[in-house]
């Protein structure tokens, strides 16, 4: 069950990520992705051998600061354009499996 | 062995924005599902975020009435958060750089004032409402997106009271901000409880518990007071505490302990390459900062010299934003502040916790109260006739003259019309005589209340004490 954590900046744990993507992999492919993601990984290393002294450290790459719009409503969409794409509907309600807490 | 609790809240508040936080939809309660919704808050991909203005305004005017030291710059980042509740598969909202830290809020418990101190206020989004059925669960996104701000105390509270107090505390504060309409049945308020209990001869804190989705006061209170008293039982026979997840079962009484979510804490949060970061001026904290309305302290300070009343009435009538508003226009209106300060501490406060209302919610207008303390300052009404007026109006509403006409409590101050009766309770009281004219002062007061009981109540007490007395005393 419980898988621990155990990435480190050379290793993605494929299992791990997967399960908290809640996607489901057989052994070839997480021997698959295991090998793809290595490789992503040891490409970003390049960065490290970036000289960054002196940089501050950033979230985004351009500089645009204060994104806002004012506080005004603007019309949403007709109910039933909303639900074009529920998988299932009842009741205005989209309809999903049971989530379990 | 002596045990005590460790108690953090974190406590989430829907803003009262006119809008959604990323997107136009209209931020309102009670809409038919699915009806406040669009490509952005449905998570449609493709769709972008753009941060509503007024969201970071109340977030930063909260910190300020808090004593929180404002962040000039913040950022937005993504929770992992696999529900059917966040369509997106992740929440945005603040995780290393949150608008507002630190703080404070002042609390009294059985007047001991202390402070509980915040660790932060961040901004997020809130999600969707999901209601469970037999085999399936249906999904409202109206909510989705609602401007939510996060409170966190630091684990700073030790008792079921405290928190009790400091939610209080913190309402009170919102509602005075304008920042939340604080409605609990609305969901306004939503609160997680972290708790802990350690011996008291150590100082190195328990294995916590983690209460969520509170969803009233009353709850947490009760929660906690059970939480605490289980950690206890299981420390004391020797078991350990397991950090878990609990949920507490308000008809039960309980809490118990929810299937743990595997990983449940790893959300990698990862910044949100969508919204850029907001940079705050000196100029907009203090533009905002002006445009606090008054606070508490203040306006109490304010009250004591503008209407002369005691202490002890501006501190129990400030400490409800709605209350003081309530209080300051049936002063204003019935020109008497203390009659009106009188009346919402007692009859007022005793009706509405009775009938289990707020103040907004009562159908006596403050119209209507000042006109009934007019009626008395008049000597129209007698207070007997005043109190059943008041319950007239606090059941039904209406006018108060009308109600003392349709209800014949008219106050009878005309001397001749009342003789005869203060004549006959003389006549039929030979042994009262006796005994006032011995000097006892309570058979004045028994003749008063036979006065009182043939007029059913109506008889002004100043006509009828002289005269009383004008006639024995002959
Ligand atoms: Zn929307």
């Amino acid at each position: 069950m419980n898988a621990k954590y155990s990435e480190s900046a050379e290793h993605i744990d494929v299992r791990y990520v997967a399960h908290l993507a809640r996607l489901h992999l057989d052994d070839a492919e997480v021997e698959q992705f295991q090998g793809q993601l290595d490789d992503i990984l040891d490409y970003i290393k390049k960065l490290q051998e970036l000289d960054v002294e002196g940089i501050e450290p950033t979230a985004h790459a351009i500089p645009i600061e204060n994104v806002l719009r004012e506080d005004v409503t603007r019309p949403s969409l007709e109910h039933e354009k909303a639900m074009k794409n529920a998988p299932a509907e009842r009741n205005r309600e989209f309809i999903v499996p049971k989530i379990l807490e | 062995m002596e045990y005590v609790a460790t108690i953090g809240l974190e406590t989430h508040v829907q803003l009262k924005t006119a809008s959604k936080i990323w997107c136009g939809c209209a931020n309102v309660y009670g809409s038919r599902p699915n009806t406040d919704v669009c490509p952005v808050c449905l998570g449609y991909p493709g769709s972008l975020p753009v941060l509503n203005r007024e969201a970071v305004k109340l977030t930063v005017m909260t910190g300020l009435m808090l004593g929180c030291e404002i962040s000039r710059y913040s950022k937005w980042d993504r929770k992992s958060y696999f529900y059917p509740d966040m369509p997106k598969n992740y929440q945005i909202s603040q995780y290393d750089m949150p608008l507002c830290l630190g703080g404070q809020v002042e609390i009294d418990v059985d007047g001991a004032k202390r402070a509980v101190r915040l660790t932060r206020i961040h901004l997020e989004e809130d999600v969707g409402k999901s209601t469970h059925f037999e085999r399936s669960s249906g999904v409202d996104f109206n909510r989705a997106g609602t401007p939510l701000m996060e409170i966190v105390t630091e684990p700073d509270m030790s008792s079921a009271e405290e928190a009790f107090a400091y939610l209080q505390a913190l309402k009170r504060i919102l509602l005075y901000g304008g920042v939340s309409d604080c409605n609990l049945e609305q969901g306004n308020m939503r609160c997680d409880i972290n708790v802990s209990v350690r011996p008291a001869d150590t100082d190195k804190l328990g294995t916590k518990a983690e209460i969520k989705n509170m969803n009233t006061f009353k709850g947490v209170f009760r929660a906690l007071k059970y939480e605490i008293e289980r950690q206890k039982k299981v420390l004391s026979e020797g078991g350990e505490i397991r950090q878990e997840t609990r949920r507490w079962d308000d008809d039960a009484g309980v809490t118990s302990a929810m299937r743990s979510k595997e990983y449940a804490h790893d959300y990698r949060y990862f910044p949100d390459p969508d919204l850029m970061p907001v940079v705050l001026t000196e100029e907009q904290i203090h533009s905002w900062e002006e445009s606090l309305p008054e606070l508490p302290a203040a306006r109490r300070a304010r009250i004591l010299s503008e209407y002369g009343i005691p202490e002890y009435d501006a501190g129990v009538i400030v400490a409800d934003k709605a209350v003081a508003d309530y209080y300051e226009t049936v002063a204003r209106l019935s020109g008497n502040a203390k009659a009106a300060s009188n009346w919402i501490m007692t009859e007022m406060m005793r009706a509405l916790s009775e009938a289990g209302i707020e103040i907004t919610s009562t159908k006596i207008s403050p119209d209507a109260l000042a006109d009934l303390i007019k009626l008395i300052d008049g000597n129209a009404i007698n207070m007997t006739g005043a109190k059943e007026v008041f319950n007239v109006l606090f059941s039904e509403g209406g006018d108060p003259k009308k109600i003392v006409e349709e209800r014949g409590l008219a106050q009878v101050s005309d001397s001749s019309e009342l003789e005869s009766v203060v004549r006959r309770v003389i006549d039929e009281n030979p042994k009262s005589v006796e005994d006032y004219k011995a000097g006892k002062k309570v058979a004045l007061q028994f003749m008063m209340g036979q006065v009182m009981r043939i007029t059913k109540g109506k008889a002004n007490p100043q006509v009828v004490v002289p005269l009383l007395k004008q006639i024995l005393d002959a």
